[in-house]
C-alpha cells in the first residue's frame, strides 16, 4: 500500500507538472474541465478460494479531463485516473489515460502522447483490439484500458482512413494483489516481469490500420507488431520465493504478429458483426475468430422500449491454454434500453463453453441517471467451471454485483 | 361547468369544420405545397445550432439536454447532421452522426469517448425515440419529397395565419407513422404544426413549431419546437438560443473522423 502510495504521488506529481506547463503556455486559451469521481463497492457471494482474501471492498476514484486548444489545428487532452481501494492494495493504482496532443489537418491527422485507441465490432469479446494494455484490476469485463504512449499518423480518406501507430512504450497488465479476488491461486508478482524482446518494455511496437465505410458495411484490416498485451504466467523462481515466504507468478511477455479484420454490415434491424485474426507467438501460429449478429426490436409491446438480441460465437484454436477465452464459446445477449429520462438500459449476456459443459459464465451490466450530473451503475458477474485448465475455474467462486455511483462535472 | 361548455362547443365546431373540407383532399396541390417547402428553402448550405431539449413526464418532472447541432445542406440527398452532447454531464462529449437518405434507410453511428469507439447503428431504430425524447429519430432528419406521398386536404387558419393542410404518407415500412398532417402557411410555406398518427392510425403526437425568424432574408427557423405526446402525455420542448449560417462546414466535418474530432 505504502508503495502504491508513493506511486500515486509520482503520477499526480508528473500530472500536476504537465498541468502546470499547459496552463503556463496556454493561459488565455480555452480551457474546458470535466470529469467524473465515483464510490464503489464490490461484493463477493461466495466464501474465497484462496487465503488473505476478502468477502467486500469499497474503492473510490476519480477521473478529472481537462481538454484545451493549441493552435488553430491542435487539442490537448489531459486525463489522468486513479482509484483507492479498501482492501487490494494492488487495485489501489494511478494511470494517465490520457495526455494527448492532437493535430487535425485536411487529409492528415497527427496524434503523439499517451492515449487510447479501440478496434473492433463485438460485444462479448475484444479480439483484435491490441493498442491498449487491459486494466484489469478495474474490472473483469477487460473493458478498462491504461494509458498507452504513441504516436498516430493518420491518413484520411473518403469515410475512412489509414493509421501508422509506432508505440514505444510496453505498459505491464495490472493484476489482483493478494487481498483481492479475481485472481489464480497464487499472487501475481508485478515487479517479477520478463520479455522476449531483449529492448523489454522499451521495444518499440507497430501497427496499421485501415478503417472504411462503404455503405451498409463498415471494415477494418490490421497488423500489428510488437508485445503482445497477454502475458504467459509461470511461477516464480525459487530462490525468490524463499525470501518472501510465499508462492507466486510472473509474467513473461512474448513478441506477437497478428493479423486481423473487423466487420459490422447493417440490414435494417440487424447488425452482423466479425473478428478474426491470424497470429504468430512464440513459433506458434494460430487463428481465431468471433462472429455473431444484434438484432433490435424498437417499442417492443407498445412499451416505448427497445430489446436488442445478441448471439456471438467465440473461436480460437489453441486449445488447452487456461490464458484463452473464447476456444469454442457461444454467447447469447440481450440487450434492453427503457427509453427514459435517465437513460436506463441493462445489458445481459451468457457464455457458454461448447466443449466443457460445466465451464460459463454470465454477467449484468445496468446504468440509470439521477439528475444532471448522477449515474447509477449495477454490474454482476458469474463464473462456473470444473475444468482445471479452463480460464474460469480460477475465479469459479468469484461471482460478484459492483455498485458504482459516479458524480460527472 | 362553464369550461365543460366552452369544450363541448369547440370541438363541435372541429367536428364541422372538418366534415365540412373532407372532399378536397388533392394529391396534386400536396406535392406542390411539398415542392415549393423545399424549393424556398434551398441554399442554405450549413447550419451551427445551439439547441436546449427540455423533456417533460405527465407528473411535471424535467430533464434537460443541451446539444450543438451542426447540419450540412445535400441537395441531390437528404441532409447530413452532427449532434455533440452538453449534457447531461455522463453523456458529455457523445456525438451522433447522421446521414439523411431521400429513398432507403439513413446512416447513422455514435461516437462514446469513454471507450473511444464509434458505433453504427441499426437502421430500424428509426422510429425510435431521440435521446429518450418524444421526437424520433425520423423526426430529427431532414424533409425530403421522396420520403412520402402528399395529398392536400382543406385550407385552415392556424394562431391567425392562412394554412394549407397537406396529409404526408411515409414511404418507409419502417416509419412508426401511418400518417402526418401538416399546417403549411401560405406566404412562407413554413410548417406550424404537424400531427403524427401511429401504424393503427390513432392519433399520437402532436409537434407545434413557433418564433420563427428569418436568416440571410430568405430562411426561416423555428426557435421553439413542441412535441406533445397525446397517448403519453409526455412532452419535449426544443429551444434553439442561437444559430448561424454559412459557417463554413464541409463534407470532411460530417464523416466518421469528425465524429473523433468533434468537440
Amino acid at each position: 500500500m505504502k508503495q502504491n502510495v508513493t506511486r500515486l504521488a509520482t503520477y499526480f506529481g508528473v500530472g500536476a507538472s504537465l498541468l502546470s506547463s499547459v496552463f503556463s503556455i496556454h493561459a488565455s486559451a480555452d480551457i474546458t474541465y470535466s470529469g467524473s469521481a465515483s464510490l464503489q463497492q464490490r461484493y463477493f457471494f461466495q466464501d474465497a478460494l484462496y487465503p488473505f482474501q476478502t468477502q467486500s471492498q469499497l474503492s473510490i476514484a476519480l477521473a478529472p479531463q481537462l481538454e484545451t486548444s493549441v493552435g488553430e489545428n491542435g487539442v490537448f487532452t489531459f486525463s489522468p485516473f486513479a482509484r483507492i481501494d479498501q482492501r487490494d492494495a494492488e487495485r489501489s493504482h494511478a494511470d494517465i489515460r490520457e495526455a494527448m496532443y492532437a493535430a487535425y489537418f485536411d487529409k492528415f491527422e497527427v496524434r503523439a502522447g499517451i492515449g487510447k485507441v479501440f478496434w473492433g465490432q463485438t460485444e462479448s469479446l475484444h479480439l483484435v483490439d491490441i493498442i491498449n494494455q487491459t486494466d484489469l484490476v478495474e474490472s473483469i469485463d477487460t473493458e478498462d484500458k491504461l494509458g498507452q504512449p504513441m504516436l498516430d499518423v493518420r491518413y484520411l480518406l473518403d469515410s475512412g482512413y489509414i493509421s501508422v501507430y509506432v508505440l514505444p512504450y510496453f505498459r505491464e497488465r495490472t493484476f489482483s494483489g493478494v487481498e483481492g479476488r479475481l485472481r489464480a491461486p497464487f499472487p501475481m508478482d508485478t515487479d517479477f516481469v520478463q520479455y522476449e524482446s531483449d529492448d523489454e518494455e522499451t521495444n518499440v511496437d507497430y501497427a496499421v490500420r485501415w478503417q472504411q465505410s462503404i455503405g451498409s458495411l463498415e471494415l477494418g484490416v490490421s497488423y500489428f507488431d510488437g508485445t503482445d498485451r497477454v502475458p504467459d504466467v509461470f511461477f516464480r523462481p525459487e530462490e525468490d520465493a524463499v525470501v518472501s515466504m510465499q508462492t507466486s507468478l510472473a509474467s513473461f511477455y512474448p513478441q506477437l504478429q497478428q493479423a486481423s479484420i473487423d466487420a459490422l454490415y447493417v440490414a435494417n434491424g440487424w447488425l452482423f458483426k466479425l473478428e478474426a485474426l491470424s497470429a504468430k507467438r512464440l513459433e506458434e501460429e494460430y487463428s481465431a475468430y468471433v462472429a455473431g449478429f444484434e438484432y433490435t426490436l424498437v417499442d417492443i409491446f407498445s412499451s416505448g422500449y427497445d430489446l436488442g438480441i445478441l448471439m456471438e460465437h467465440q473461436f480460437d484454436e489453441r486449445e488447452n491454454n487456461p490464458a484463452v477465452f473464447g476456444q469454442n464459446d457461444l454467447m447469447l445477449g440481450a440487450r434492453f434500453l427503457m427509453n427514459d429520462f435517465s437513460g436506463t438500459e441493462f445489458l445481459f449476456g451468457f457464455v457458454q463453453d461448447l466443449d466443457e459443459s460445466d465451464s460459463y459464465s454470465a454477467f449484468i451490466e445496468g446504468s440509470t441517471r439521477f439528475s444532471q450530473n448522477w449515474r447509477l451503475e449495477v454490474n454482476g458477474y458469474f463464473f462456473s467451471s470444473d475444468t482445471p485448465n479452463d480460464p474460469t475455474y480460477a475465479i469459479r467462486r468469484d461471482d460478484h454485483l459492483s455498485i458504482q455511483l459516479e458524480y460527472f462535472f | 361547468m362553464n369550461v365543460n361548455w366552452v369544450v363541448k362547443t369547440v370541438l363541435l365546431c372541429c367536428v364541422v369544420l372538418a366534415s365540412e373540407h373532407v372532399s378536397a383532399r388533392d394529391a396534386e396541390k400536396g406535392l406542390e405545397i411539398a415542392k415549393e417547402m423545399k424549393k424556398r428553402d434551398e441554399g442554405w448550405i450549413d447550419t451551427l445550432a445551439n439547441t436546449q431539449m427540455i423533456l417533460r413526464s405527465p407528473d411535471g418532472r424535467e430533464s434537460v439536454r443541451d446539444i450543438r447541432v451542426k447540419t450540412l445542406e445535400v441537395l441531390d440527398d437528404g441532409d447530413k447532421s452532427l449532434t455533440i452532447f452538453d449534457q447531461p454531464r455522463d453523456v458529455a462529449g457523445t456525438a451522433f452522426l447522421s446521414f439523411s437518405h431521400a429513398v432507403g434507410p439513413d446512416d447513422q453511428w455514435i461516437y462514446l469517448p469513454a471507450i473511444k469507439r464509434v458505433k453504427r447503428i441499426a437502421t430500424r431504430n428509426k422510429s425510435g425515440p431521440f435521446m429518450g425524447s418524444e421526437f424520433a429519430y425520423e423526426d430529427m432528419a431532414s424533409f425530403e419529397i421522396e420520403k412520402f406521398t402528399f395529398a392536400y386536404l382543406e385550407d385552415d387558419t392556424f394562431n391567425d395565419i392562412e394554412c394549407f393542410v397537406v396529409e404526408q404518407v411515409p414511404v418507409d415500412k419502417y416509419s412508426g407513422y401511418k400518417k402526418q398532417i401538416a399546417w403549411v402557411d401560405k406566404e412562407h410555406y413554413r410548417v406550424h404544426k404537424i400531427e403524427f398518427y401511429d401504424r393503427k392510425d390513432a392519433l399520437l403526437k402532436v409537434l407545434t413549431m413557433d418564433e420563427y425568424e428569418q436568416y440571410e432574408g430568405k430562411y426561416w427557423r423555428a426557435l421553439r419546437a413542441d412535441m406533445d405526446n397525446e397517448q403519453t402525455g409526455k412532452s419535449t420542448t426544443l429551444l434553439t438560443s442561437e444559430i448561424t449560417f454559412k459557417t463554413g462546414l464541409d463534407e470532411q466535418d460530417f464523416d466518421k473522423n469528425a465524429l473523433r474530432r468533434a468537440r
